[in-house]
């Protein structure tokens, strides 16, 4: 399993109710269910991806968060997950409104495009950067509102939600994010994962 | 309809008061069964037909000598396995495959009770059907299946019996039927009725049949099954067994040949005041409006798990009609999927060979059935 997802499986109490939102092909919610013993519900946008994981027994609807997280009542979930997909968005301000009013936790991920080795791409190249986890086209991305993990912090205050926990992913290494520190994580890590509440 | 052999009958003793107000008793309920049910007692599936099916969801109709309506996903490792399941299917009250409906004959006059039957709902219908339950002594469906008016039935049952079913799978179906549904079947009513031989309903003490008006109704109703799409590639403009067009009124495309050949079918096996009577109890159901308005409440006191199934190129009863009842049992926390199914072959997808469907329809039942 990916470490985005076993950081995320630690993240999470056992028995809590959790909606993982994109939930690609089910493999999160089915070591939730496993470690966690946790009621895991999913929203997936790919209907052959549904398929798979109606196969594997999971709850999940074929839906898109951005239509879709408003049938959900207030706190109906303990935690939502958003895994990379943030930047995919129309309105992320929206999105993160959304999840933080369906759950009383949410935990983000998001591909941070402070990286250095973007940053380096763009600054030779002159190009916008393509890597292994952004492998697209600027004009084929899905990917519409890349941030950096100084971003997302800066988001946070702007829109005013509280980072409950931060941690960077360098190298299948994890650490934890502060503000002293943020300067080389957003230049070393690849991926933030972010704990946060209302 | 004559009562056939090879037709078996539950007779229900207990008195059964209709939404219209009458009461029915020792009233015929036609059915069938697939597949074994176990020492448990835990693998049946109660499979609902839609408006023309009937009772023989596979293998061969005894009385059609055709494939039963539901031969793509019902029988042997299908995807309600008959290997694995015990599937039982009843003719909804007010058809014609035996259970008590407007061809049978009224013990208080003696005569064939035509247009006399009472207006029957799709809850009379579910409340009818459950007395199989007790009858075969299963206190708890494995699961209820249906498409179309069959998901109809699936929604009622569960909402009237909360503690009856463990998984619930409405397909290609609604809450309530929309004005364009209802449109649609008064077309086919107003078909029949305007067949001089329906005689207001009582033709079959008059040996007569609607059979024109039964057809053409079955024919506008034939394209609201399919999709713009699905018609234009199976017939575009092709011609019938002809070079170029006659300047007439005969069949000179196929699709005018294959619709009235499917309305001529139909006549064989259908009665017309059925027709009328399941059309009707289709337009009256509105499971919204019986519980004020919140569907939500229809499934409050369920802890059953759900599926909801829809198709692309459904345009009967379109995928925001399904998502409707997904957003109502995701209001209430219910355990709920959904999956649209592409496909073009309108909302006849769930009877036709649709692998995603079928393959998806079984995956989820085989593992809630492993997981129970």
């Amino acid at each position: 399993m990916k470490t985005e997802y076993k950081i995320i499986v630690d993240l999470i109490e056992e028995k809590t109710r959790v909606l993982d939102v994109g939930c690609d092909d089910g493999t999160l919610m089915e070591s939730l269910k496993k470690d966690k013993n946790v009621d895991a519900r999913g929203i997936e946008i790919s209907k052959y991806k549904v398929q798979t994981c109606i196969s594997k027994g999971l709850t999940v609807i074929e839906g898109n968060a951005e239509l879709d997280l408003k049938q959900f009542p207030n706190d109906s979930f303990d935690y939502v997950v958003l895994g990379q997909t943030l930047q995919a968005f129309v309105n992320p301000e929206i999105v993160i409104k959304e999840l933080l009013r369906v759950g009383k936790k949410a935990i983000i991920t998001i591909p941070n495009f402070g990286h250095w080795k973007v940053r380096l791409n763009l600054l030779i190249k002159g190009t916008m950067p393509i890597t292994e986890s952004l492998p697209n086209d600027w004009y084929n991305t899905p990917n519409i509102h890349m941030c950096t993990i100084k971003d997302f912090v800066k988001f946070s205050k702007i829109i005013n939600f509280k980072i409950f926990k931060s941690l960077a992913l360098t190298n299948k290494n994890i650490s934890n994010i502060n503000n002293s520190n943020l300067f080389y994580k957003n230049l070393f890590a690849e991926l933030g994962i972010f704990l946060i509440e209302k | 309809m004559n009562i056939r052999e090879n037709i078996k009958t539950l007779v229900i003793k207990k008195p059964l008061k209709l939404d219209c107000g009458k009461t029915i008793n020792n009233f015929p309920l036609a059915y069938e069964t697939y597949g074994s049910l176990n020492k448990n007692k835990d693998n049946a599936i109660l499979v609902f037909h839609a408006l023309t099916g009937d009772q023989f969801v596979t293998g061969i109709n005894p009385v059609t000598k055709k494939d039963g309506w539901w031969s793509y996903a019902v029988g042997p490792n299908k995807s309600i396995d008959t290997n694995k399941y015990f599937v039982i299917c009843a003719n909804v009250i007010g058809g014609c495959m035996g259970s008590f409906g407007p061809s049978h004959k009224n013990p208080d006059t003696n005569k064939i009770y035509g247009t006399d039957f009472p207006v029957i709902t799709i809850n009379d219908m579910v409340n009818a059907q459950v007395n199989l339950l007790d009858h075969f002594e299963i206190k708890k469906l494995f699961s209820v299946v249906g498409g179309s008016m069959g998901g109809m039935q699936v929604l009622q049952f569960i909402s009237n019996y909360p503690d009856k079913a463990s998984t619930v799978v409405p397909i290609a179906c609604t809450s309530n039927h929309s004005a364009q549904n209802i449109a649609f079947n008064e077309l086919g009513r107003q078909a029949i009725a305007s067949d001089h031989n329906w005689s207001d309903g009582k033709y079959l003490s008059n040996n007569t049949l609607p059979n024109k008006g039964l057809s053409v109704a079955r024919m506008a109703a034939h394209i609201t099954y399919l999709s713009k799409k699905g018609l234009q590639e199976k017939f575009g403009r092709k011609l019938q067994e002809r070079d170029a067009l006659k300047f007439g009124f005969d069949a000179d495309f196929q699709i005018e040949s294959y619709l009235r050949y499917q309305g001529s079918v139909f006549v064989d096996r259908f009665d017309a005041n059925s027709y009328l009577y399941i059309t009707r109890a289709m337009d009256y159901f509105d499971l919204v409006k019986q519980f004020d308005g919140n569907l939500s409440n229809a499934f409050k006191k369920t802890k059953a798990k759900f599926f909801i199934i829809s198709f692309t190129s459904d345009w009967l009863y379109p995928t925001q009609e399904n998502k409707d009842i997904v957003i109502a049992l995701n209001a209430i926390g219910a355990d709920v999927g959904f999956v649209e199914i592409k496909s073009d072959k309108g909302h006849d997808s769930f009877l036709l060979d649709v692998p995603d469907f079928l393959k998806t329809l079984k995956n989820f039942l085989d593992k809630s059935y492993s997981e129970r």
